[in-house]
């Protein structure tokens, strides 16, 4: 989101809190929402906002595993692979995604820009394994054929 | 042993549609907080979960109306800090009772309020849980226009604002002194305890922090009282709780028991056993933070009591199954690369402990190991007992030990010159 336009959104999510770095991750999520990363501008403005010191707010960037200083494919597809799934399949699967896309084991970016796929730690859907989020959205139970139909899908959907 | 008619908790498997409020009304919703506000002083309110017996579904385990009868009465701001971080491996529970009745969390939430004296709740849930919580929000939205929150509740001098509030993806921040350090917007690290969250808490202030889970049990007892919730479970575990099952079994999912029943109904009546007819070899009854139960034992009674004195905790009590034909040291690798990603680093011992147990699985899997592997592996663990700053570091330790206790021959057939 440009910088006028996520500093309006946060006016309204400033009102739950007393102090102003309450909002410092909704503010992150803000200026992330567009290109699925921060710039170094965006950490600047983030902290200019809420009077943080910017030292503070790359550190917090850090630490949390939702915010990237790298740029990411458009759909971002995190699969599940820790253990609960892992007992489920969820790892061959994996594998068979990246190879699917054309991308090393461990995953990576396509290269036409579209696609980011990476493993992640549990994602409080084990029960209905293998499961991914696809830009925060979940998708469960999946099998190859319906995930091969979600990417065809979104391929269309980044075309329009 | 009573067995449960319908949910008391995932009223929504019986109940289509009690995540609208309509629906939730017609079936006793908000009944227990009118209740509250109309005949109860916010201290009866906690004398009846006292009596209830209800326990921290979150992890700990510790007394819920004790915890908020240590609320100092006369401080003039408090909090309800809800947790919904849910990140445990094998844990979700507290999702689906965000997602299908999400009225009695609220409810809950607010009761919680009224009995401590807190007149604004955050619920913490984690970065994960953004789309969730946009249904969540509009429960939310859907109670404050029927007048169940905010100002003046139901025409009495009760006002509650309940706020969401999303981490970005930090298990830690489910330890419940980090969620306060995060919502703060600060790393979010551990807090050193004493002074507890009662005392100083959110911004310095008394706070309750409680698990989802915990405050759903809560309308129940106070709409039927505690006998009522007391004729589940056991005498020192009374009431229900939500067992989420999952790994190498038949049907997984969330099934809501009273405490004590035994683990058979859980793992067979439930689940299906293993699939196709596989024997257990081990279960992790906490998730990652477990130490592993050998075998199965189908009379293992599931309650905090029985599962302590078998060595383990009921944790959150979420039971990951492994059948005869998982490589227990690949399963205790995937634990243990779970806690080096999640330890936070504010400690030596987390941190590096962690890294190098990390460092020597990695050569046992990958057939490199050196001749005294397994004891290293149990020298850095005695290392890291009782140095860690936090749990965190005590739970990584506990599949460790208890997988090469009970099962060192598969450690010890990847040693140098030993078969494989
Ligand atoms: C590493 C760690 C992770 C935790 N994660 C969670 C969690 O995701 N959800 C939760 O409710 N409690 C979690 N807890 C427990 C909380 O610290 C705290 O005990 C709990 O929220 C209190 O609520 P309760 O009394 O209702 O259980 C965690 C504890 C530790 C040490
Ligand atoms: S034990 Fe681990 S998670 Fe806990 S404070 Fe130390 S480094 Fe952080
Ligand atoms: S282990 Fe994959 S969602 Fe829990």
């Amino acid at each position: 989101m440009a910088a006028q336009d996520w500093r309006q959104a946060l006016q309204t999510v400033l009102q739950k809190y007393p102090r102003k770095e309450s909002a410092v991750l909704e503010a992150l999520y803000l200026a992330q929402r567009d290109k699925n990363y921060l710039s170094d501008a965006d950490i600047r403005a983030v902290a200019e906002v809420l009077e943080m010191p910017v030292t503070e707010v790359e550190a917090l960037v850090g630490f949390y595993s939702l915010f990237r200083r790298q740029p990411t494919g458009k759909y971002l597809i995190q699969v599940c692979t820790d253990l609960p799934c892992a007992l489920r399949g969820a790892e061959a699967f994996y594998k068979r995604l990246c190879a699917r896309l054309g991308l090393p084991p461990e995953g990576g970016t396509t290269p036409d820009g579209l696609f980011t796929v990476e493993e992640v730690v549990c994602l409080a859907a084990c029960d209905r394994a293998p499961v991914a989020q696809i830009n925060l959205q979940y998708y469960e139970n999946l099998t190859d054929e319906a995930m091969d139909a979600l990417i065809a899908r979104l391929r269309e959907q980044a075309q329009e | 042993m009573v067995v449960l008619r319908e949910h008391i908790l995932l009223r929504h498997r019986d109940i289509p549609d009690i995540g609208s409020l309509e629906v939730y009304l017609a079936h006793g919703g908000y009944q227990a907080l009118a209740k509250a506000l109309r005949t109860l002083s916010p201290g009866q309110v906690i004398e009846l979960v006292k009596a209830s017996g209800l326990r921290g579904r979150g992890g700990a385990g510790f007394p819920t109306g004790l915890k908020w009868s240590f609320v100092p009465q006369d401080a003039p701001t408090k909090y309800v800090v809800v947790n919904a971080d849910e990140s445990e491996p094998g844990t979700f529970k507290d999702r689906e009772i965000i997602e299908g009745n999400p009225h009695q969390l609220l409810e809950g939430t607010a009761l919680c309020a009224y009995a401590i004296g807190a007149r604004v709740a955050y619920i913490y849930g984690r970065g994960e849980f953004r789309h969730l919580f946009a249904g969540l929000q509009r429960a939310i939205d859907e109670a404050y226009q029927a007048g169940w929150l905010g100002q003046n509740i139901q025409g009495s001098d009760f006002s509650l604002d309940v706020y969401l509030h999303l981490g970005a993806g930090a298990y830690i921040c489910g330890e419940e002194t980090a969620l306060l350090e995060s919502l703060e917007g600060k790393l979010g690290m551990p807090r050193a305890r004493p002074p507890f969250p009662a005392q100083v808490g959110l911004y310095g202030q008394p706070t309750v922090v409680n698990n989802v889970e915990t405050l759903a049990n809560v309308p129940p007892i106070v709409r039927h009282g505690p006998e009522w919730y007391r004729q589940f479970g056991t005498e020192r575990s009374p009431g229900v709780k939500i067992f989420c099952l999952s790994g190498c079994i038949t049907r997984p999912g969330n099934y809501e028991l009273p405490l004590g029943v035994p683990l058979r109904v859980l793992i067979e009546e439930c689940g299906g056993g293993a699939p196709d007819g596989r024997a257990i070899q081990a279960i992790l009854p906490s998730g990652a933070s477990s130490l592993l139960l050998p075998g199965y034992n189908p009379e293992l009674r599931l309650d905090y009591e029985s599962l302590q004195a078998a060595g383990a905790a009921l944790g959150s009590a979420s039971f990951v199954v492994l059948d005869e034909t998982v490589d227990i040291v690949w399963a205790v690798s995937k634990v243990i690369r779970f806690f080096e990603h999640e330890s936070c680093g504010k400690c030596t011992p987390c941190r590096e402990g962690t890294y190098w147990m990390v460092d020597v699985y990695r050569r046992l899997l990958e057939g490199r190991a050196w001749p005294d592997d397994v004891e290293l592996l149990l020298s850095i663990a005695d290392q890291m007992d009782g140095n860690c700053f936090c749990a965190l570091g005590e739970f990584a330790i506990c599949p460790v030990r208890s997988s090469i206790q009970h099962f060192r021959p598969a450690y010890e057939a990847r040693l140098p010159g030993r078969g494989a």
